[in-house]
């Protein structure tokens, strides 16, 4: 298994909590182009979802967020047990969890933004 | 007849006093080779304001209880041995006066985050081996011993001298160690002793060895562990700041200092 130097890690740890951060107050201020009641309406979401620009924002806030969360959790995980195997475990858990998470969320980005909700 | 070894129970502290103050020191005590009972023995000792607890374990020794393990050794903050926990804080017991404690009651426990040898000595084996790992000594391929012209001296800045100096100070006596919350969770994190120390030497422009260092503290359990408590630097008996020394190296792993 390609092990990654902890620095990199961290690096993409530190730049995808940068980057989340950003898209996230981009993700509110677009609440903000209407009444914040109205934005979150059912037909208004869902065109948010269709618009594919949008669709975009929430893809790449979806990895960012998903790849800093996993990481942090790895890291939680890792200080408090220690062992090979339940590192390798806790690893290995962490990427499959995240992997998941981007696959259901992109599920439903991409069947939303294509009409078939 | 009299006897040359009278019950201990029937000694009394034999410092001279000119003062009627006294302390009560709670010691935690603790043998884990023998089994996992752990208690608290109180005496009761004269104390002058000049007292420090390492007097004040001393007398308890000599004249209370000489079954009460302490590690000691130079009695002016210089060795590094005397490291405990006294009222809860990490100190070095030759470097805390009674009378700063400002407490008729003083309890000294073995220090957080090492294993008990017995009492109050713990053992500095992880400390010592992570102190190794990081090469805490000048790496250099060439060498001060000149085959033409005998010695000669690596030379260095007062300027460069200024980025490290203050953790040259550091003692080892595991204070830092042992207040970091890293370390009472993370049995193999490296530890804020040795992550100053990596800092002393990779600053230090006479040493070559940066890159072999930097790999040693990158990895799961090294510097990236650290949150920053900054516990170790409120402790360090010597003005060390490992906490800063951890932040600038975190410069150099993330590329924002050469």
């Amino acid at each position: 298994m390609m092990v990654l130097r902890e620095s990199i890690i961290m690096k993409i740890h530190y730049g995808t909590a940068l980057g989340a951060l950003a898209l996230t107050v981009v993700h509110i201020l677009m609440r903000l182009t209407q009444d914040f009641h109205e934005s979150l309406a059912y037909e208004n979401v869902i065109a948010n979802y269709e618009s594919v620009g949008y669709a975009l924002l929430l893809e790449l806030l979806l990895i960012l967020i998903s790849v800093h969360g996993f990481n942090g959790l790895r890291v939680i995980l890792l200080e408090m047990n220690q062992g090979p195997t339940y590192e390798k475990l806790v690893t290995i858990g962490c990427l499959a969890g995240m992997a998941a998470l981007i696959a259901y969320g992109s599920r439903t980005i991409i069947m939303t933004n294509m009409g078939m909700v | 007849m009299a006897t040359l070894h009278p019950k201990l129970s029937d000694e009394h502290s034999q410092t001279v006093v000119s003062s009627t103050k006294s302390v009560k020191i709670k010691i935690k005590r603790s043998n884990p080779n023998v089994n996992s009972e752990e208690r608290f023995d109180d005496f009761v000792v004269p104390i002058e304001k000049w007292t420090t607890v390492l007097d004040v374990l001393l007398d308890v020794k000599s004249h209370l209880d000489h079954s009460v393990g302490v590690r000691y050794s130079c009695r002016q903050a210089s060795c590094g041995s005397c490291g405990m926990k006294i009222n809860g804080k990490p100190a070095l017991a030759c470097f805390t006066k009674i009378s700063e404690l400002n407490s008729d009651t003083v309890t000294v426990e073995p220090m957080d985050n090492f294993p008990v040898v017995r009492d109050l000595a713990v053992s500095f084996e992880r400390m010592i081996n992570n102190h190794k790992k990081v090469m805490p000594y000048v790496i250099r391929d060439d060498s001060e011993i000149d085959p033409e012209s005998g010695m000669r001296e690596f030379l260095q800045s007062p300027e460069n001298v200024d980025k490290y100096i203050q953790f040259s100070s550091c003692i080892k006596c595991g204070l830092c160690n042992s207040a970091c919350p890293t370390m009472a969770m993370d049995k193999t994190f490296v530890g804020p002793q040795a992550l100053a120390q990596a800092y002393r030497y990779i600053a230090d422009e006479r040493d070559k060895g940066k890159n072999k260092r930097l790999k040693v503290i990158d990895e799961s359990h090294g510097i990236w562990r650290c949150h920053f408590a900054g516990s170790c630097s409120q402790v360090c008996p010597k003005g060390v700041d490992p906490a800063m020394g951890i932040q600038l190296l975190r410069g150099y792993l993330l590329g924002i200092r050469d």
